[in-house]
């Protein structure tokens, strides 16, 4: 087998398919080779020049900063921009400069770095167009269990996604975000993870919070905002959020999720927990400060964070011609230390894998990773947009049908025999009528009391608010047809006699001293 | 009793952060035993010494902070508690905050430090997006509450536009975060501690200017000065004073010569700015009839405004006077005309005299 070891990112996957032999879970090995990153005029493979040393897994040195990079990861020269020469001759060893960043090695010649690859970083995948399995793939195997729960709950996705959208429409609900096409990116990454892990989602994952167990109901409540939404009615439709399933809420906010995620990655180093912090986001969200400060602060404090960017292709109706000049996002991770890979984003097995994989390698070595899944947002970006003001409806329609990623899936589950048509119509036929009914209880139950308005501010009600709630019920009673009937306007239940909000509480040398107003 | 355990299970948490040690309501009641004479950055590094050593899960981070921090605050904290829990970060303001907010939310304590409080601006959106509404927006399913961002402020005397600026008038307006500024080294000890402690996201302001300058008897031992409380400390019966920070001393300079004039001055610490004690303020002007804010941050849409506003609405007629601002100019702070902006003594005279006999 010819290893082209040049490349840090083909040595780092010799390494992990060596240390899985023997693992039953490893599929067939592949020819790793150059996937056209190593490149010179001739396009050949070279062997690794034994003088050479293979970066440690497992065992990360933590004065690797100190010593440089190791040769093949470094820039090379070459005569013009854009092309990379294999490895270093021997002869350049002698010029270094120990600089405090590590040993740089001068060069006569002045090259640039091209802006671009002359080869697209290649996207990983396992599943043809057709669902079935490439010949030679490398991927983590999948239970007939896992993967059934993987199907169907990328299906109940679509049905939800559908169901939601037509309430919307209808005036039910004041707005929604659909997944149509994301669906292998949320489903498959969440079943990679583990429950323990916490996720920070941007608001296109509804999918990893189904996979947890959120249930129609659920996800009915929020969009309703009535008073069963644990985030009580504060916020918009589709701004899920459960501590339960360690599924951090929601903000609009694009990438501000994207450091918190690796300041939780680092408490769970901290801790030692056998988990990682995940955070989502779209191409758009990759040009915000925050995806560049996180990425920077991940590598540099060394912490378990899992970075996946679903590059649909569009941010509202921004194409991503717009919105980046590098190819794509997985390269820029090598900019800031990041171990990256491009996963096509619509196969689920690919997908799983990756995030299977990435996993262990963030919380065994305590490193980030970035995963680029590539897809297309096949539905308008929100209810708020009709996306055929900007793109065609037959681009859409190609790739809500020729390229659907559940589709594909079930190909393959079906090819295992694991699926049929007839639990596929149950299953989306049950789906279907949950969810309606799940609708129908969400929009008839109360909304959340008005008190819920002025609570949660801060961890305890602070005089102020509670001034302004006084002053605010004095108009409720006063002009009761300005507001909402569906909002309950009663003071907070009395307990033992005493409203649970009228009461300060001091702790004075481990004495609780209650003071009542 | 079974109010007490309600009480407990409602508030949770909010108990068990406040710590053990008794809360005095005034300094008077902090004890002196074992006091040592110290600066104001040395205060703030006993804070934080104690902060780490009673709470395994408490972190300090931000620019330069490991070896000892630009001005000396966190000196000794990476040799005592390790670079896991003290460590640089990179230049990064945003990072620094969206990181802190980050690991506050997984219940530690993430003590960040903005290296200048004019630097403070790119880490805005993550402290009034995210920090201020994490609990609210999540339903108190969650919150950051374990988050302390602390930067100095304010004038020292040659800083000119960036090194000078008391931004804290910014923050005031999001409801979800506290501000709190120390007049000397024993108040920051105390409100630093308890600001690390409180259940909630704090901006902690620092007047850098007395760092070395302000020096005082503070208690070694661990205590915490409650929030939200502000301190009389100058009692008068002519005119109330409310300032924060390094300007107090400015203005009691200018109420001690008042004294003089037969002018009686009452002289209050707000100490907490969101929220802010509106009780304590209002008795005192009730009983004196006048008041007077002084701030160095630009008067226009300054937190002496909100002050004002609060006082016209609710003692509107035992006011005597207009309420007076003496404050900084509406103009980037200056280097060379930095005397000319500054709300001097004379200017916090003139303006108390003005007032008294208007």
């Amino acid at each position: 087998m010819a290893f082209c070891s040049r490349n840090s990112r083909n040595i780092i996957i010799i390494n992990l398919l060596k240390s899985k032999v023997g693992s039953s879970r490893l599929m067939k090995l592949s020819r790793v080779c150059c996937y056209g990153t190593c490149l010179n005029s001739t396009n050949h493979c070279r062997f690794l020049p034994s003088t050479t040393t293979l970066p440690q897994l497992g065992n990360p040195d933590p004065n690797s900063h100190k010593k440089g990079h190791s040769p093949c990861s470094q820039r090379f020269q070459s005569t013009k921009s854009g092309q990379q020469f294999a490895s270093l001759p021997n002869g350049e060893h002698s010029q270094v400069l120990d600089f405090p960043g590590g040993n740089v090695v001068f060069s006569p010649e002045m090259q640039f770095l091209s802006e671009s690859p002359n080869v697209y970083n290649p996207c990983y995948r396992v599943l043809d167009d057709n669902g079935q399995l490439i010949s030679n793939s490398v991927f983590v195997q999948v239970s007939e269990e896992i993967a059934v729960k993987m199907y169907s709950n990328m299906a109940t996705l679509q049905i939800l996604d559908t169901i939601f959208y037509e309430a919307q429409r209808q005036g039910r609900i004041s707005f929604y975000v659909t997944t149509i096409g994301e669906e292998a990116i949320n489903i498959a990454s969440a079943a990679a993870l583990t429950s323990d892990d916490v996720v920070f989602p941007q608001y296109r994952e509804p999918g990893v919070l189904l996979w947890r167990g959120f249930t129609l109901q659920e996800f009915a409540n929020q969009c309703f905002g009535n008073k069963a939404d644990n985030g009580k009615g504060r916020q918009m439709p589709a701004h899920y959020g459960s501590n339960k399933h360690n599924y951090f809420t929601i903000s609009s906010t694009i990438a501000t999720q994207i450091p918190h995620a690796v300041g939780a990655a680092y408490s769970l180093k901290m801790d030692k927990k056998d988990a990682c912090a995940v955070t989502y986001f779209g191409d758009g969200g990759t040009s915000e400060g925050d995806f560049h400060a996180a990425l920077n602060f991940a590598a540099v404090t060394e912490s378990p964070v899992i970075f996946i960017c679903r590059n649909n292709g569009w941010a509202i109706s921004t194409p991503t011609s717009d919105q980046f000049r590098s190819d794509g996002i997985a390269v820029r991770g090598q900019a800031y230390g990041v171990r990256s890979i491009r996963v096509d984003g619509n196969d689920a097995l690919a997908m799983y894998s990756a995030v299977h994989t990435a996993r262990e390698m963030a919380v065994n070595e305590h490193r980030p990773i970035l995963i680029e899944a590539v897809t297309y947002r096949v539905g308008h970006h929100s209810t708020s947009d009709d996306s055929t003001k900007y793109r065609s409806a037959d681009e859409i329609e190609w790739w809500r049908m020729a390229r659907d990623p559940v589709t594909r899936f079930r190909k393959w589950i079906e090819t295992n025999g694991w699926w049929g048509s007839e639990a596929e119509s149950q299953l989306r036929s049950s789906i279907r009528n949950q969810l309606l009914q799940a609708i129908q209880i969400a929009e008839r139950a109360e909304k959340p009391p008005v008190k819920d308005l002025f609570r949660d501010v801060y961890n305890n009600i602070p005089s102020h608010l509670r001034e302004q709630e006084k002053l605010v019920r004095e108009t409720i009673n006063k002009h009761p047809k300005d507001y909402p009937a569906d909002v309950p306007v009663d003071v907070a239940v009395k307990d033992d006699g005493v409203s649970v909000y009228d009461v300060d509480v001091i702790v004075h040398d481990d004495d609780l001293i209650i003071h009542v107003r | 009793m079974a109010l007490r355990n309600i009480i407990g299970k409602r508030i949770g948490n909010g108990i068990g952060l406040v710590g053990r040690r008794s809360l005095s309501t005034a300094t008077s009641d902090v004890e002196n035993r074992n006091a040592k004479s110290m600066n104001l950055y040395s205060a703030i590094n006993q804070a934080l010494h104690l902060a780490l050593e009673t709470d395994p899960r408490a972190f300090v981070f931000g620019e330069d902070v490991s070896f000892g921090g630009v001005f000396r605050c966190t000196t000794g904290l990476a040799d005592r508690f390790g670079k896991a829990r003290v460590f640089n970060t990179p230049l990064c303001e945003q990072g620094i905050v969206g990181f802190g907010i980050g690991l506050a939310a997984m219940g530690n304590r993430a003590i960040a430090e903005i290296q200048f409080a004019d630097y403070i601006y790119p880490a805005f959106d993550q402290i009034v997006n995210e920090a201020a509404k994490f609990r609210y927006r999540s339903g108190n399913q969650f919150n950051c509450g374990g988050l302390t961002i602390r930067a100095p402020y304010g004038a020292v005397g040659h800083g000119g536009h960036y090194h000078s600026q008391s931004p804290e008038a910014f923050f005031c307006h999001v409801p979800g975060i506290k501000v709190v500024i120390p007049r000397s080294p024993r108040q920051a000890k105390g409100l630093l501690l308890s600001c690390i402690r409180d259940p909630n996201p704090v901006v902690f302001f620092e007047p850098k200017w007395l760092y070395r300058l302000a020096v005082e008897e503070v208690p070694e031992h661990d205590y915490m000065l409650p929030l939200s409380k502000a301190e009389v400390i100058r009692q008068g019966s002519d005119i109330t004073l409310v300032g924060w920070g390094a300007q107090l001393s400015i203005m009691e300079q200018a109420c001690i010569e008042a004294e003089k004039d037969g002018i009686s001055c009452e002289l209050i610490d707000l100490k907490t700015l969101i929220p802010w004690d509106k009780e304590t303020v209002e008795a005192s002007v009730r009983k004196t009839g006048r008041v007077l804010i002084s701030h160095e941050a630009p008067v226009t849409g300054g937190f002496g405004a909100e002050i004002s506003a609060s006082i016209v609405e609710r003692c509107f007629l035992r006011l005597e006077a207009p309420v007076a601002r003496v404050c900084g100019l509406d103009t980037p702070f200056p280097l060379v005309f930095e005397p000319f902006y500054m709300p001097s003594k004379n200017k916090v005279l003139d303006a108390i005299k003005a007032t008294v006999n208007y």
